[in-house]
């Protein structure tokens, strides 16, 4: 297996854009990335375009473009994972020497697809019929969570405080003002216990990056190349009869553990992270599930601030995650790949996280019943 | 002129394998799936034993239908359209007598009343008349 190194990274901003097009705002990222790794855009030999509900060949509608055209082009679909899974095949192709320069995209235009609320989920699924939505899960998972673990409504609102604070340092994020912990109670409820803002916002973005083997890296790095150190897709396993649980992820758990192991790294070796916070009871759990505590003490971390920027432990969402800059499902795992390069090179401008050397991202996708999500991707990344 | 049931919602789909449960459920009846070679049950119901024994070799077995609350979420916004007008509502993970939990809603009932532990027991929602739906309600 080959070493495998981003050249360049990068986004459109995240908010609501019914007038642009995922092919306006693919073009947009795609373009950016390609400035940024500093290469003529000839030199990218395959593409993989993340996508959720952006239709038939949205990467070859995108990437023409930019005159992108006739290298091959595969189009990733990974519910809310889209993005990082789309990393996860450009890394493959190159660690095992298929190809050497590839591009990471991940698309999403929801304002095109919905008016607002929570994503659709499969109709003729068992719980979709009892009026289960997304929210609703997570709502599930967190009334238990609270209940085992005595967490307050305050520490999940503090989740959104971080967020926010993060997200109002960042200037592509959707949800830029800060927000005090009763501003967070009192918006409306969802999904008890989740008011609004304990929800990541419908929004649209573009993100993307650009990767090449460890054979090219010296030739064509114009900026501080990034290393993937470990890079891992996984998909969910049957969590029946044990059914929803208030446990960190396993599919998390494995993944992470699968990427850390590859990295020769623990996580005590992180120093930021971008995780899927789609609702602010994840952002607990995946604390657990990745390793920087205990089950059941998620919460801990909350209360003493150290996830927030040069608090003296890991940074969690430097870039505001999916509750601030936003969940355009099929971007995501591209604009949390992007915060990460920016920290490691030290671009990350008023939220940089001091001495930030290694990173890891986690994006989870999709709710099925009985199964512990759809796909899960970990990275590690390090300079 | 008879009246026409209008049921709006997203149905279930009819998966041959699954024809115990739903059949069961029509007849108001909680009939769930358990694997011969473990003897556990498992929800929701399909082909094969999602445990490790990955058996096809299955009994259906009518359950007690009752249980307890083990998880629950009050909806104030459905999954979508169709849901207009019923928040809020509750879905729940059941835990039932027989060992394994199924999703559900919490019916005939505040929702500001339910609890983790609540004590319920199977109620029989004719959505249509081909789907029947198994609720639960609190234990009076």
């Amino acid at each position: 297996m080959r070493d495998v190194y981003i050249l360049g990274v990068g986004t459109t901003a995240c908010g609501r854009f019914p007038e642009k097009a995922a092919h306006v705002l693919g073009r947009e990222a795609a373009w950016a990335a390609i400035k940024d790794a500093g290469i003529h855009p000839r030199k990218i030999e395959i593409a993989f375009c993340g996508h959720v509900y952006q239709g038939m060949g949205v990467g070859q509608r995108t990437l023409k473009e930019i005159g992108l055209v006739g290298q091959p082009t595969i189009n990733v679909e990974g519910a809310c994972g889209s993005g990082t899974l789309s990393f996860w095949e450009a890394w493959r192709t190159i660690a095992y020497g298929q190809y050497d320069i590839a591009l990471a995209l991940g698309i999403e235009n929801l304002s095109r697809v919905l008016s607002g609320g929570p994503l659709p989920l499969e109709e003729d699924d068992i719980e979709v019929a009892l009026g289960m939505g997304m929210p609703g899960l997570y709502a599930m998972r967190a009334k238990r969570y609270m209940m085992e673990y005595g967490v307050t409504m305050e520490q999940l609102a503090k989740v959104v405080v971080k967020s926010r604070h993060h997200a109002s340092l960042n200037p592509i994020a959707q949800y830029k003002k800060e927000m005090t912990i009763d501003e967070v109670l009192d918006s409306p409820m969802i999904a008890d216990p989740l008011t609004r803002n304990m929800c990541c916002p419908v929004g649209d973005a573009s993100a993307a990056a650009v990767l090449c083997s460890a054979d090219l890296v010296d030739k064509l790095a114009t900026k501080t190349p990034i290393k993937v150190l470990g890079c891992v897709a996984q998909s969910g396993k049957y969590s029946s009869p044990k059914g929803l649980t208030c446990d960190p992820s396993e599919n998390v758990m494995r993944t992470s553990k699968m990427a850390y192991e590859m990295a020769g790294l623990g996580p005590e070796d992180m120093d930021v992270a971008e995780i899927h916070d789609a609702f602010s009871i994840a952002e607990m759990m995946v604390y657990e599930a990745l390793g920087f505590c205990e089950k059941g003490e998620g919460a801990k971390l909350i209360e003493d601030g150290s996830t927030w920027i040069n608090s003296g432990g890991v940074a969690v969402n430097p870039g505001g995650g999916l509750l601030s800059r936003g969940h355009p499902v099929g971007a995501t795992g591209l604009l949390q790949t992007a915060e990460i390069v920016w920290q490691l090179r030290g671009e990350a401008g008023k939220r940089q996280q001091e001495n930030a050397n290694v990173g890891v991202i986690e994006t989870m996708g999709g709710a099925q019943p009985s199964m512990d999500g759809i796909t899960c991707v970990v990275s590690v990344l390090g300079k | 002129m008879a009246e026409e049931k209008t049921y709006n919602k997203p149905l279930p789909d009819f998966r041959p394998e699954t024809k115990p449960y739903w059949e069961g459920a029509k007849n108001h009846a909680l009939v769930l799936p358990r694997s011969k070679e473990t003897g556990k049950f498992f929800f929701y119901p399909r082909a094969m034993s999602p445990g490790d024994d990955m058996s096809e070799d299955l009994e259906w077995v009518k359950a007690s239908g009752k249980g307890k609350v083990w998880t629950y979420a009050i909806h104030h916004m459905g999954p979508s359209k169709a849901y207009k007008g019923d928040p809020p509502y509750v879905v729940a993970l059941i835990e039932l007598e027989e060992g394994v939990k199924m999703m559900s809603n919490v019916v005939d009932v505040d929702v500001n009343d339910v609890h983790v532990g609540m004590d319920v027991e199977v109620v029989y929602d004719d959505v249509t008349d081909e789907v029947t739906l198994p609720k639960f309600k609190p234990v009076k």
